[in-house]
């Protein structure tokens, strides 16, 4: 099992998901996130005050998923996300020790789907 | 701190001075209980345009929420300078041309004496301000077609050329003394052509030209504060007994006929729109409802003076299904993104204003005016069309013609990415909220 995170641009959501449910992954959290990479965020004034490098609104997913799935979801992301501009995001897969669902409590591959 | 003092004790006299003047020279003719109502109504009108910013700000993305309010702040700015300047003159000084003349810009001859072509018991200065938050407001309007896409720059271009080579020719035919839409006989009490038609098309010609917003045929752009909307609505509502009732130009029956009409166009509208919600959606929406008492209230604008209450519940009744109509299937099957439905809601709604004028007039309830189509007088019905045909053919070509000018000297779109990142970062610097302080 794999934690795959990912952090995409806010406009991105929408084709990324489009993508997911292509790749049959219909399991996703999603969440809200500021940041800023290699770009350094942006500027923004208020009465005459410049406040640089501000941070900016990014999209994080969060995709628990079996083995066999872990490419699929890769790849959906990334056509979804990529648009070859800078601040397109990362990709982060993450081995993942348990999951529970909680109405069954069902444990591990079982749960995950 | 002294120099200050002294300074401002000087001036009380000269303070004290100009108002004995001003006292003294009170012209006759002026009407206190009319001037008094003209000065609440100016600064109901006034109220509006903020209120439209509400209503129009709740319904864009939050990234965009500020480039509504500021477009809406600075037409207030820049068009109350333009209306002094000259922006009052080509609209008002009599001229049978196509603007006015320039006679009166910057104010020269507009004094405190009432104007008695335009209104003979307040100042004529006042009839002046009152015109100006109509100039105001009537540009505003346009903003929702072309939201969430438009450079600013661009945009004050195309708003001040607008003011000018659209608004103030057509309020010049249809209100001016020597226009010809008023000599023909065309009855529009407070601006369903010249405010409501007339920004109406401006809006579906910029949205047809600047293009869809990105990512609009996906996925529909969804509002992001539905609670602002509902407040804008409330305060043009609020606004709106100004608008209409301050357009009789005096505190008598004519502006009671007219605020009763207003509200209960507006109210009937509101449930009809609730009511077409509930049928074709299972569920009546906030927005919905909001939606259809602005619509009322554009229908009843032109008619505000001239129609009876029952009346005013027929024409709200009926605006809701025409907008609905314009809204929920026009638009989808042409595939223009007006992108908060101003053509759909101000220029149908105002044709159907306008039109329903020449049906429920009456002479009963306004003498000065005349009676429509169930009235016995099918002229007053043809003159509207005309006005109405008029109005909707020069505001398409002339927004066309100012639109293309723009576009191929400054560009009128915003770039690929300032589109994504927004317009309140991208244009103005700012964010409307912050996730972390």
């Amino acid at each position: 099992m794999k934690l795959i995170i990912a952090i995409i641009k806010p406009d991105r959501l929408e084709a990324v998901k489009q993508e997911l449910y292509k790749a049959e992954v219909n399991l996703i959290t999603v969440n809200e996130v500021l940041g800023h990479g290699r770009q350094m965020g942006v500027a923004e004034v208020y009465r005459g005050v410049r406040e640089m490098g501000n941070l900016l609104r990014k999209i994080r997913l969060e995709i628990a998923v079996n083995e066999s799935f872990v490419e699929p979801t890769i790849n959906a992301i990334v056509k979804g996300a990529q648009t070859g501009n800078i601040g397109d995001g990362k990709i982060f897969v993450l081995d993942l020790v348990e999951c529970i669902r909680i109405r069954t409590e069902e444990r591990g591959g079982e749960a995950i789907g | 701190m002294k120099k200050l003092f002294s300074f401002l004790f000087l001036l009380v006299p000269v303070i004290a001075m100009t108002g004995t003047l001003l006292a003294a020279e009170t012209p006759p003719g002026n009407d206190t209980g009319d001037t008094a109502w003209l000065l609440i109504s100016t600064a109901l009108v006034m109220l509006m345009t903020p209120g439209l910013a509400f209503f129009y700000g709740g319904m864009v993305g939050r990234k965009n929420v500020l480039g509504i309010l500021m477009q809406c702040f600075i037409i207030l700015c820049a068009v109350s300078v333009q209306w002094v300047l000259f922006g009052y003159s080509l609209s008002f000084a009599p001229g049978k041309g196509f603007w006015g003349s320039l006679e009166w810009a910057g104010l020269k001859g507009v004094g405190l004496a009432p104007y008695s072509d335009y209104a003979a018991t307040i100042p004529h200065q006042l009839f002046m301000v009152f015109q100006m938050m109509f100039a105001i407001i009537t540009p505003a309007l346009i903003i929702g077609a072309f939201a969430e896409r438009m450079k600013f720059s661009a945009f004050l271009a195309f708003i001040i050329l607008w003011s000018t080579f659209v608004y103030d020719p057509v309020c010049h035919w249809v209100w001016g003394i020597g226009g010809w839409l008023k000599d023909l006989g065309a009855l529009d009490f407070a601006g369903g052509t010249v405010v409501h038609i007339n920004a109406g098309i401006a809006a579906l010609t910029t949205a047809i030209f600047i293009g869809k917003r990105r990512g609009s045929t996906q996925k529909a752009i969804l509002p992001h504060n539905l609670p602002f909307t509902i407040l804008g609505t409330a305060l043009l509502w609020f606004g709106w007994f100004g608008f209409n009732a301050g357009s009789s130009l005096g505190a008598n029956e004519i502006a009671v006929n007219a605020f009763v009409v207003t509200n209960t166009a507006a109210a009937a509208a509101g449930l009809s729109w609730a009511l077409l919600d509930w049928i074709c959606h299972e569920k009546p929406t906030v927005l919905g409802t909001a939606t259809g008492a602005v619509a009322g209230l554009v229908a009843i604008t032109p008619a505000a003076g001239f129609v009876s209450g029952l009346s005013a519940i027929i024409i709200g009744l009926f605006v809701s299904i025409f907008c609905y109509m314009a809204v929920a299937i026009v638009k989808p099957r042409f595939g223009y993104d007006d992108a908060l439905d101003v053509f759909g809601v101000h220029c149908i709604g105002g044709i159907w204003g306008a039109l329903a004028t020449g049906l429920f007039a009456s002479k009963a309830v306004n003498p000065a005016g005349a009676d429509g189509l169930f009235f016995g007088n099918p002229k007053q019905f043809v003159v509207q069309i005309i006005a109405v045909a008029v109005t909707l053919s020069y505001s398409f070509v002339a927004s066309f013609i100012i639109y293309k000018v723009i576009d191929a000297t400054i560009k009128v779109r915003v770039n690929e990415k300032d589109e994504i990142m927004g317009l309140d970062l991208t244009q103005h610097h700012e964010n409307a909220y912050t996730i972390l302080e």
